[in-house]
């Protein structure tokens, strides 16, 4: 497909960038806006930005949200790749019907995983809190890592394990010194993926949160319920930072990793 | 050391089923007790009777399931559908156009897939809010309406389906294009060469080659768009209000507010059972199309 | 005391097992050019991953030696052996110098030790180590690939190397000069190497000797000129080079040879072999060049003959292929004969003319049942 496009399918997708892209770059700008209510543009400001600082649950939902998101992708990534490399690499009765049944979790609506897993919680009479958030996440984080994984792993040649063994590394060491390098990028990707997900859900999260436990998306829906107040947009601002470094951070960890890297 | 470990690797090596299971076994083992015990859970719920404050009793009844078939719920059911199936057709016809011009881009693509891709990792929530913010009474819309003189008062447009929709397909486009992109992108341009060749116009190479070459891709997006629209609960909580209940809306307020638990179960695996069916629907028409074309 | 040793080794894939390889038996001898030849699903890979320790055989047959040592339940990594992969298996994420020393560093060999010996092997190979070291293999061509795998798996000096279809994926030109350089390394080094392929003039090129592989089975296993020159089956008879294949009976026992019946009823003499007798089914081979060509009529004495006429001729160079229908039956006879320039013969035959299909009865070859 090298020819132009006509000119009404240019304009058409022009129209669908912009509708993209625009909703997000207006909230971005009128978090420096001085006016509190009206979108008119008075003047330009940090106000907003300072009373974030002052909103204490704010800190508390960010602090919860790190904790969470950061436990949870550890796991979430070292399970979901252990279990992609024992799909894509070994042969088992039932690969083929496990295969299929990890993309459960990923087509279920996180509504119904949420109110399940709250149901089992309260039936086990288990205190909900941070820790049941966290179990949660690593729950729907697991199936999304395993199927990026498992992706990065089907355009894997296995003969490069084979090629470290005949050369005299063991297994572990052929997966330190090859498979891991090799795997490096799907999964930074996976917990990547993992990350955003838990530090962006508030379905699952606002089921299984206790009283005090409300991580960073749960406490600004609480927000945004009541009116979207131009703190909203700051703190919506901030969040797009964040989550922009972070992005930026994973994609400097998948460059191709210097040679000595994989010294062993 | 190092003899004692290669024994135990070359133990595992000749044991495939315990090297195996010990791979399997973390993952497998938090989905078992984490996803799929909770959904058996509350499909033993969905057929049980109403416990009298909240919970459930023993016994069993279909009777939750029937009441699915009352207006009221139909009509959520059907309003489901309705908006997932709508939310899929819009994202089709925006998403085709732009995956159609990034494929043909040259030096851009790059960039243009970028900015496609970004908004996945930009946050669901922001961007709701995003909506919110433009689509509200004294939001930037009927602002700039106002002020152009369009209208002479506000116009209601959060809390309307128009709303939800529009949430719907800001937050799924994305999901659309890709696919569609990667299938128009496997196609050889020389396929519309030969079409020319043929005698074939610009609409009947279109309809007749690209289309019918590029479904695959069609068939993998919309099932991407179609079934996060049917779990959806955050686009219609906050930008339909307490009028454009969805399916998913339903499940919460039987479990948090309703204290139904036994509904919600059923309402839930409703939803599961709307998400499974178009998942299998998709991929047997993608089975029937796959033989068709380069792309997947 | 061979260095590998086959005996009964049978591996089974899937539900139900099917016999990749099935009770296979053979030795390697020290220093050998050894080939296993075959099509693909022949078993020859998987023949060659057992040896490698990739894949453990089926419990029951006798199993596998490497240098007199059993080496069932050894991994990869503790039978010392080099291998080269039909896809080169470089690391992509290594230069060309850490992929060489891989194999070094998983030895413990001290670090002062390691660049001398990873410049040695990418000299034996005739890359220029200033040059090569620090690349990465996808800067490399085909051929490039090719001599780092094979220098990657040399350094470690290893007393067999297995070669998997290591040329495969190089173009023509590149691949006849590496066959020379390959069966020259072998001659230099003394390292026995097991060279697996499907390519039979590679095979026949290369090898001391080669085992033809069928269907999981050894077919035939023998120098390159008794596989070529004594076919023992028709497998074997058309997979290496061509064949014309004639079935019939023997029917009796004239001037020192045996005379075979065909369907058609042609009588054709054969060479004599033990154990025949009256009524015995059998199936003749004989290579296209050993026919030979003339006008009806003509038979040279003692020799088979027969009448057909020219269906197509095929001008290949130095060789003209005729396909000759015989009067009978309708069976279509291949005849390779020499372009012996202007004046020659096989230039003259033309569609349709009438021939006589001539050969010795020395050069048929007697085939076994399979």
């Amino acid at each position: 497909m090298t020819r132009r496009a006509p000119g009404w399918v240019l304009a058409v997708a022009g129209a669908v960038y912009l509708l993209l892209h625009l909703p997000v770059l207006v909230l971005v700008l009128f978090s420096f806006n001085a006016s509190r209510y009206s979108v008119a543009w008075t003047g330009f400001t940090l106000e907003w930005y300072r009373r974030l600082a002052e909103r204490t649950d704010l800190l508390r939902g960010l602090r919860a949200s790190l904790i969470v998101g950061t436990i949870s992708t550890v796991v979430a990534t070292v399970f979901g790749t252990l279990l992609a490399l024992a799909l894509a690499r070994r042969r088992f009765p039932g690969r083929r019907a496990l295969e299929g049944l990890l993309y459960l979790p990923v087509v279920t609506p996180e509504i119904v995983a949420g109110i399940s897993l709250l149901s089992l919680f309260v039936l086990l009479r288990v205190p909900l809190g941070l820790a049941t958030i966290t179990v949660a996440h690593i729950a729907f984080s697991v199936a999304f890592v395993a199927v990026v994984v498992r992706a990065r792993l089907e355009g894997m040649d296995g003969s490069l394990e084979e090629a470290a063994m005949i050369l005299g590394a063991d297994e572990l060491t052929a997966f330190r010194t090859v498979t891991v390098p090799r795997l490096w990028p799907g999964i930074v990707a996976g917990a990547l993926l993992a990350f955003t997900m838990s530090f962006d859900d508030y379905v699952i999260t606002s089921l299984v949160a206790g009283p005090g436990s409300s991580t960073l998306p749960v406490v600004v829906y609480g927000m945004v319920r009541r009116n979207v107040e131009p703190t909203v947009n700051a703190i919506s601002t901030l969040i797009l930072l964040g989550t922009s470094l972070l992005i930026w951070l994973a994609t400097r960890l998948t460059r191709e990793r210097p040679v000595s890297a994989a010294r062993g | 050391m190092r003899g004692l470990r290669r024994r135990l690797l070359g133990g595992l090596a000749r044991r495939p089923l315990l090297a195996g299971s010990a791979l399997l076994a973390p993952g497998a083992g938090w989905l078992a007790v984490f996803f799929a015990a909770p959904m058996l859970l509350m499909l033993a719920y969905s057929v049980m009777p109403r416990g009298r404050y909240a919970g459930v009793e023993p016994g069993f009844t279909l009777e939750h399931y029937r009441r699915f078939f009352e207006p009221l719920y139909l009509g959520i059911l059907g309003r489901t559908v309705a908006w997932s199936a709508l939310a899929t057709a819009i994202c089709l016809l925006l998403g085709y156009p732009v995956a159609w011009v990034i494929a043909r881009s040259r030096r851009r693509r790059g960039l243009l897939l970028f900015l496609v891709v970004l908004p996945f990792w930009t946050s669901f929530l922001v961007r709701t809010f995003a909506m919110i913010f433009l689509l509200r009474d004294t939001g930037l819309v009927n602002a700039l309406l106002l002020r152009a003189g369009l209208v002479a008062a506000p116009l209601t447009l959060l809390y309307t389906p128009f709303a939800v929709l529009a949430g719907l397909v800001y937050g799924l486009l994305p999901f659309m294009v890709l696919p569609v992109y990667a299938s128009l992108e496997k196609l050889d341009p020389a396929l519309l060469e030969a079409a020319e060749s043929l005698g074939a116009h610009p609409a009947a190479r279109f309809f007749r080659v690209v289309l019918p070459l590029s479904l695959p891709g069609v068939i993998a997006g919309s099932l991407l768009v179609f079934v996060p629209a049917l779990g959806t609960f955050v686009t219609s909580d906050l930008l339909g209000g307490a009028r454009q209940v969805m399916i998913g809306n339903l499940v919460q307020n039987q479990f948090t507010v309703a204290r139904n638990w036994p509904f919600g179960s059923a309402a839930s695996f409703v939803l599961m059972a709307l998400v499974l069916v178009s998942v299998l629907l998709s991929l047997r028409l993608r089975e029937r199309h796959a033989g068709e074309g380069g792309a997947r | 005391m061979p260095i590998v040793e086959f005996t009964r080794v049978s591996k089974s894939f899937g539900a139900p097992p099917a016999r990749a390889v099935d009770a296979v038996t053979f030795a390697v001898r020290r220093g050998e050019f050894f080939s296993l030849l075959g099509p693909s699903g022949c078993g020859k890979t998987t023949t060659l991953r057992l040896l490698a320790g990739f894949e453990e055989p089926d419990p029951g047959g006798g199993g596998i030696r490497i240098a007199g040592e059993p080496a069932c339940g050894k991994r990869p990594y503790e039978r010392r052996l080099g291998m080269v992969f039909q896809s080169y298996a470089l690391f992509p994420h290594l230069s060309v110098g850490r992929n060489v020393a891989f194999g070094l560093e998983r030895h413990g060999r001290p670090a002062a030790e390691i660049p001398g010996r990873v410049a040695a092997a990418l000299e034996m190979v005739r890359l220029d180590p200033a040059v090569f070291t620090a690349r990465r293999p996808a800067e490399l061509s085909g051929g490039q690939r090719q001599r780092v795998a094979l220098a990657r798996a040399l350094v470690l000096q290893p007393e067999i190397l297995l070669l998997d279809e290591p040329l495969g994926a190089i173009d023509l030109k590149l691949r006849k000069a590496m066959q020379l350089e390959l069966k020259e390394l072998n001659r230099r080094l003394g390292i026995t190497f097991v060279y697996v392929t499907h390519d039979q003039d590679e095979a026949l090129a290369m090898s001391d000797r080669i085992a033809v592989m069928d269907r999981g089975r050894i077919a035939q296993l023998g120098s390159p000129a008794e596989i070529y020159e004594s076919p023992r089956t028709a497998f074997v008879a058309s997979f290496i080079g061509e064949s014309n294949l004639l079935g019939g009976k023997t029917e009796r026992r004239k001037d020192g040879m045996w005379e075979m019946v065909t369907p058609t009823g042609w009588r054709l003499a054969i060479p004599e072999r033990p154990g025949l007798s009256e009524g015995v089914a059998l199936r003749l081979a004989i290579r296209p060049e050993w026919m030979d060509l003339g006008p009806p009529g003509a038979a040279p004495s003692g020799a088979n003959a027969l009448a057909g006429a020219v269906d197509d001729v095929i001008y290949q160079g130095e060789m003209i292929r005729i396909l000759v229908a015989l009067e009978q039956g309708g069976a279509r006879l291949t005849i390779a004969l020499r372009n012996e320039g202007q004046l020659g013969r096989p230039l003259a035959w033309a569609r349709g003319d009438a021939v006589l299909v001539t050969w010795r009865p020395e050069d048929g070859q007697l085939l076994e049942e399979e």
